[in-house]
């Protein structure tokens, strides 16, 4: 089996795949890190995302392999100790989640937004969240968290 | 509420939020047992078939392979159904057995043939290719009309697929009122089927301890007790105190986590069998097939009224599709959490429904968000918009004049109901301003100056929920009661946990309730911690669905918090040598009345651990009380959603404008939480009337299996919401709550088709189907423009 290395929340990391083993499962089974979620086996429902080198990725959707070398953030990388991100803070501020299980693909993926287009409108957001479902919230109290976000992010 | 309370009516931010926003949160597929194993479940590729064999050799040697099971080898009890509905002779339904593991025959696509044991999922996953299953295939019964006009039958011992014939009211004398109306309306409704596709898949894990016979297993579930009863006793027999069953952080559930699945009992059962834990996680795709669907109801109903439009009797007729095995509640949501609630909010006198059930080669059908009171809701606020129609009087008007008055209650219904409070008219006006109803004329004119269309929809609605009394709904064939339990253990520095059968996933009881506590007790919010979920630390419970969490389980919580304050109020006395009379609790203190004599809580809870100075005669040390509350009525919350829509009539695209809903839920607790279940609910209704629906195609294939076909709500799809309340108390609960849940998918759906009707009205539409996709919407604009131009 091959072996992988990367820098996962700042640790480098590395283990034994089978070939068509996904990131996801490499974050959650080898690493344990079970912050990121699998919601679907189509590639829709943005549970899983991650950054990878910066970026927000659907890691259902990329080989462990493919991984190889990068950085990686997870969910449980985002805070700074025990003070949350501003996107975690907002999401809790403007009541963001509910069951919580479609949160962390939602933060990492606002996360990005926000630093690639500082200034989305409501509009915007809306259409950047397309790949991230929410069945709980109706995406109302997501937006306003993005929003609220937009200007912690920037202080 | 100034800044910083943490009682009823303040919105605390959740406690739940920490975990869930660090990736700490523990959701069953997170749990992972030493020596852990993992399932595969084999499904059938067809809707209706014989399986003729199945060789399990090639599979039991393939690679990390430990055990092959299949039906044949599961004996095991049937997965129980939970409630019996009676023919209209009185007769019981059809009651067909439901094996975890199909023997003899598979009855819909998904249906469980063989579970694969491996050490890894994908060993099992690559077994699974090796399971040789010979299957004769046979023509099924998909849809209800086939189903009922001599389709292949389902359950071929039964020898039909009717699985009841049920009615309420008295038809004679609802004929009667229609053969002397002025004018009668009359709709057909078809109530789309919906997948609920909680967003976390259903998952459990099972476990078994040799050294002392025990088994565990974690599920996602929405009421680990009631799996513990039903499996525990019907299908693995295993007893109570031998079983645990432990629902942990559970991702969403909307009804369909209520019901008792197979790959529980098979996981459950194989455990000892195979000497490790195992765990099965359903893919997104299994769960298309395999969690309980929702809705498909088609019916035909009319209303009698007078000249002036006054409702003087509905008559209604469905059909409510089962699927091919009765989910553990599927019986009771067509008959009385939907025909019982067809007076909605207005005073028409006579009501008569009949229900037929079917059996059909899909998955089974049971409740899902509302399950039952949307059904009705749509039905009654389609027939309610096209009366308006064909009266000529304003949709406004002719609700105002049919509605319940305020002083009405307690309101009796014809369809057995007795409401207890409302105010239908306060949540129109409110819904009309917070909507801006007077600038639609202008905001119409401005769609149409770009050569759009924009209609405007009412649905002014009731539910019944805080499911539900006992006695009432034993004698309607439930087959449990519908109490809840709680236990309120303060500690002896004064700190609280509070045990809850309520169970949470999403709904934030963990902060919810704990607002009862600090309000009640006076004990700093962060004091109070609530745990649920785990039968081996809560005494029992009912679990949380049909809004019945705070009404039922924040109402045991109440009384158990009474008994509290009862007994450290005889402490307090006692250490203050006064009279208990003389008492007096507030913001956490006991006060003598006229001294300066004071205890804290603290104190108190201390004394009743150290009882040195004690009413030792009078009472047992400690303080920790449960309490269990059997609700005296359902609850009623209402409203009035208005939703505004666009219409492009090129393209058939609806784009949701507005959507305002003023909901009448009782007493806030959280108005945070309450705005939030509100949105959900609302999403899920919009989602029903423009996005969703499941198709099966005629051999039985589930051609929406995935997120590419099924359209799921996503954030563009949907627009900001203006949400209100405006509450009337319910006056049979300590608490005065009513329930929040459910109401935005039940009230949301009919607003959004008849505003869609109102857009499309002048281009001559007068019907429009759920979901109303571009596709669907552009093919009844054109035909409506044929048949204009015919007329
Ligand atoms: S798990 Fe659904 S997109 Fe990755
Ligand atoms: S919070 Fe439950 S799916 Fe988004």
């Amino acid at each position: 089996m091959p072996t992988v290395s990367m820098t996962v929340n700042g640790k480098k990391v590395s283990g034994e795949v089978e070939g068509r083993t996904l990131l996801v499962q490499f974050l959650r089974e080898n690493l344990r890190l079970t912050g990121t979620h699998v919601g679907c086996d189509t590639s829709q429902c943005g549970a899983c995302v991650v950054h990878l080198n910066g970026d927000s990725v659907k890691s259902c959707t990329m080989l462990a392999a493919q991984a190889d070398g990068a950085e990686v953030t997870t969910i449980e990388g985002l805070a700074d100790g025990e003070t949350l991100h501003p996107m975690q803070e907002a999401f809790r501020e403007h009541h963001g989640l509910q069951c919580g299980f479609c949160t962390p693909g939602m933060v990492m993926s606002a996360v990005d937004l926000v630093k690639k287009n500082p200034k989305a409108s409501e509009a915007e957001i809306r259409e950047w969240l397309e790949g991230n479902i929410c069945r709980c919230t109706g995406y109302h109290n997501i937006v306003k968290a993005i929003q609220h976000a937009q200007t912690t992010m920037s202080a | 509420m100034q800044d910083g309370a943490t009682g009823i009516g303040a919105s605390v931010k959740r406690v739940e939020d920490k975990r869930f926003l660090t990736g700490k949160g523990r959701y069953t597929d997170d749990i992972n047992r030493p020596g852990q194993v993992h399932a595969y479940i084999l499904r059938s590729p067809h809707a209706h078939a014989t399986i003729k064999g199945m060789n399990k050799a090639a599979a039991e040697a393939a690679p990390g392979v430990i055990a092959v099971f299949n039906g044949e080898d599961m004996e095991v009890g049937s997965l129980p159904c939970g409630w019996q509905v009676n023919n209209k002779d009185g007769s019981p339904m059809h009651e067909p057995g439901h094996p975890p593991l199909a023997r003899g025959k598979v009855r819909h696509v998904g249906d469980q043939v063989a579970v694969i044991i491996a050490e890894t999922l994908e060993q099992a996953k690559d077994a699974s290719d090796l399971l040789a299953v010979e299957y004769q295939t046979h023509e099924a019964s998909i849809h209800m009309d086939k189903a009922l006009g001599g389709g292949p039958l389902v359950h071929d011992e039964i020898g039909t697929n009717l699985c009841y014939d049920w009615e309420i009211g008295d038809e004679a004398e609802v004929d009667k009122v229609f053969a002397g109306a002025a004018h009668v309306t009359e709709i057909d409704i078809v109530n789309n089927r919906l997948i609920p596709n909680a967003m976390e898949p259903r998952a459990a894990v099972g476990e078994y301890d040799r050294s002392d016979d025990r088994y565990t297993l974690y599920t996602t579930s929405q009421n680990p007790h009631v799996i513990r009863l039903l499996m525990g006793a019907f299908v693995l027999s295993i007893p109570e105190h031998k079983l645990r069953v432990v629902a942990p952080d559970v991702g969403g559930g909307f009804g369909s986590k209520i019901y008792h699945y197979a790959e529980e009992a098979i996981v459950t059962w194989a455990a000892p069998k195979v000497g490790r834990p195992i765990k099965w996680t359903a893919e997104r795709s299994e769960s298309f097939i395999s969690d309980a669907h929702g809705r498909d109801h088609i019916s035909h109903a009319k209303m009698a009224m007078d000249k002036d439009g006054k409702f003087l009797g509905l008559k209604v007729a469905t059909k409510a599709n089962m699927g091919a095995y009765l989910s553990t509640f599927a019986p009771c949501v067509p008959t009385y959490l939907y025909a019982t609630l067809l007076a909605g909010v207005y005073t028409t006198p006579v009501i008569y429904c009949n229900v037929k059930a079917v059996f059909t080669h899909t998955v089974p059908v049971d409740a899902y968000r509302g399950a039952g009171r949307p059904e009705a809701t749509y039905l009654l606020e389609r027939l309610v918009a096209k009366c308006a129609r064909e009266t000529g009087i304003s949709q406004t008007d002719i609700r105002r004049k049919n509605f319940i008055p305020a002083d009405a209650f307690p309101y009796q219904t014809p369809v057995a109901l007795q409401y207890d409070s409302g105010d239908y008219i306060t949540t129109l006006d409110a819904a009309e301003k917070a909507h801006d109803v007077a600038g639609f004329p202008a905001r119409k004119a401005a769609s149409e100056a770009k050569g759009k269309r924009r209609g405007i929809g009412y649905s002014t609605y009731l539910e019944a929920c805080g499911i539900a009394p006992s006695a009432v709904v034993g004698s309607l064939g439930a087959r449990a009661g519908l109490y809840e339990s709680a236990e309120v253990r303060v500690h002896p520095t004064g700190s609280v946990t509070v045990f809850t059968g309520s169970h949470s996933h999403g709904q934030g009881h963990e902060t919810t309730f704990a607002q009862l506590v600090s309000e009640k007790l006076g004990v700093p919010y962060d004091a109070i911690e609530i745990s649920h979920g785990d039968t081996d630390k809560v005494q029992f419970g009912m679990g949380t669905y049909g809004s019945r969490s705070l009404a039922v389980g924040g109402v045991a919580i109440d009384k158990a918090l009474d008994k509290v304050i009862a007994k450290a109020k005889k402490i307090a006395a006692h250490m203050m040598e006064a009279s208990d009379e003389d008492l007096e609790f507030k913001d956490g203190k006991f006060t003598v009345a006229g001294t300066d004599r004071e205890l804290s809580f603290g104190e108190v809870a201390l004394s009743a651990y150290v009882p040195h100075n004690f009413p030792h005669e009078e009472l047992e040390p400690g303080l920790d009380e449960k309490a269990f509350y059997d609700p005296l009525n359902f609850t009623y919350p209402g409203g009035c959603h208005i939703a505004e829509v666009e219409v492009d009539p090129e393209t058939g695209v609806v784009t949701m404008e507005r959507m305002t809903a003023v909901d009448d839920v009782g007493r806030v607790v959280n108005p945070m939480i309450v705005a939030g279940q509100i949105h959900g609910g609302l999403a899920q209704g919009i989602g029903q009337a423009l996005l969703e629906g499941c198709v099966y195609d005629d051999s039985g294939q589930l051609l929406t299996g995935s997120y590419m076909d099924y359209t799921m709500p996503r954030a563009d799809n949907l627009p900001s919401f203006g949400v209100g309340t405006e509450s009337t108390m319910c006056t049979h609960n300590s608490l005065g709550v009513k329930g929040c849940g459910e109401v935005g998918a039940i009230g949301s759906p009919p607003a959004v088709i008849n505003a869609l009707v109102d857009a499309l009205w002048d281009v001559g539409v007068r019907d429009m189907p759920m979901p109303a996709t571009p596709q669907t919407v552009w093919n009844v604009i054109n035909s409506a423009g044929t048949a204009a131009a015919a007329e």
